[in-house]
């Protein structure tokens, strides 16, 4: 039983985290693009 | 960041604009995300479910497939950096765009190597029976991951952003130097780590086939992650700069347009003396 609850704890921290990565990193994207004009993104 | 746009006015939100208000995606990033996703639900199923438990190391065995894709992707990010501040630092044009993927990078890998430790210290006690021993792999994995915090307080420094990528690069290309020592630790020393399984000297594969797969499984889906997270981040790191500059254009501009009416008293001033 305690393996169970290392082996989902871990699987749950390392998703938490790299959900938390790819939230961040979007946010700041549309938080930023509202400022950038477009023709100013390369990406554009 | 705390510059705005000055071309938008109180009454024009962002929103309304045509030319202004996309972020940091695209149709090729939302194909890579949702491959990502995807990829993850495989990851938990074979992980957590189709997997087959180990032998030796029983159900803890499933940890590895997170624990050992992470490390994989934070060298693999650590070699971009390498790679992208080389470009930066003998490259002819000096582009910032290689020092934003480097910066990129590291920030990725220092974050997967921040999961591998924990992983890793879950798996530990699990094996073991501790959570942290000063290990060779272990101590060696734990200096990377501090090199790479430093390496990424070293960009936050003041400065232009030419003088970020020049002190970054020199460290982003001297601190790589670390992922063989961390690779080899585990013959180099004594070590409680077990040794590759997968990338050893002699080139074979000691794991069951569902066992590889689910591995497989979680390289890929960390794989795609990374992709992803650099795209956005380096594109995030291109808007900051730009902010920045144009906030400093702004200040520029603000501080001239003091100066130039305190001149012109001035000289008023000295025509009425004489």
């Amino acid at each position: 039983m305690e393996d169970a609850g290392f082996i989902i704890g871990g699987y749950v921290l390392t998703f938490a985290t790299v959900s938390f990565m790819a939230w961040r990193v979007l946010h700041a994207g549309r938080r930023l693009g509202k400022q950038v004009p477009d023709a100013d993104k390369y990406w554009r | 960041m705390t510059t705005t746009d000055p071309t938008l006015t109180h009454t024009d939100s962002p929103g309304d604009r045509p030319d202004v208000g996309a972020g940091s995606g695209t149709r090729g990033t939302r194909i890579i995300g949702i491959a990502t996703i995807i990829a993850m639900g495989w990851l938990v199923a074979f992980g957590l479910g189709f997997s087959p438990e180990d032998r030796d190391q029983r159900e803890s065995v499933r940890l590895l497939y997170v624990h050992v894709p992470t490390i994989w992707i934070a060298y693999l990010a650590f070699t971009v950096t390498a790679i992208s501040s080389g470009m930066y630092f003998f490259g002819k044009k000096k582009s910032l765009g290689w020092d934003r993927l480097a910066g990129a990078s590291a920030e990725i890998g220092t974050a997967f190597v921040a999961v591998t430790l924990v992983i890793g210290a879950m798996w530990g006690r699990l094996t073991w029976g501790v959570f942290w021993q000063w290990d060779a792999r272990l101590t060696t994995t734990a200096l990377l991951f501090v090199t790479y915090i430093g390496y990424l307080a070293v960009r936050r420094l003041g400065g232009t952003h030419d003088q970020r990528a020049r002190r970054s690069a020199i460290i982003g290309m001297i601190a790589v130097l670390e992922i063989p020592l961390v690779h080899w630790s585990v013959r180099l020393w004594r070590s409680l780590h077990q040794e590759a399984t997968v990338l050893g000297t002699d080139g074979d594969v000691s794991m069951d086939g569902l066992m590889l797969f689910s591995l497989f499984i979680g390289v890929i889906a960390f794989s795609l992650l990374y992709l992803w997270l650099v795209i956005h981040r380096t594109r995030v790191m291109a808007m900051e700069d730009l902010l920045d500059d144009r906030g400093l254009d702004d200040a520029l501009a603000a501080r001239r347009a003091e100066v130039v009416p305190s001149s012109n008293q001035a000289a008023s001033n000295k025509e009425g003396t004489v």
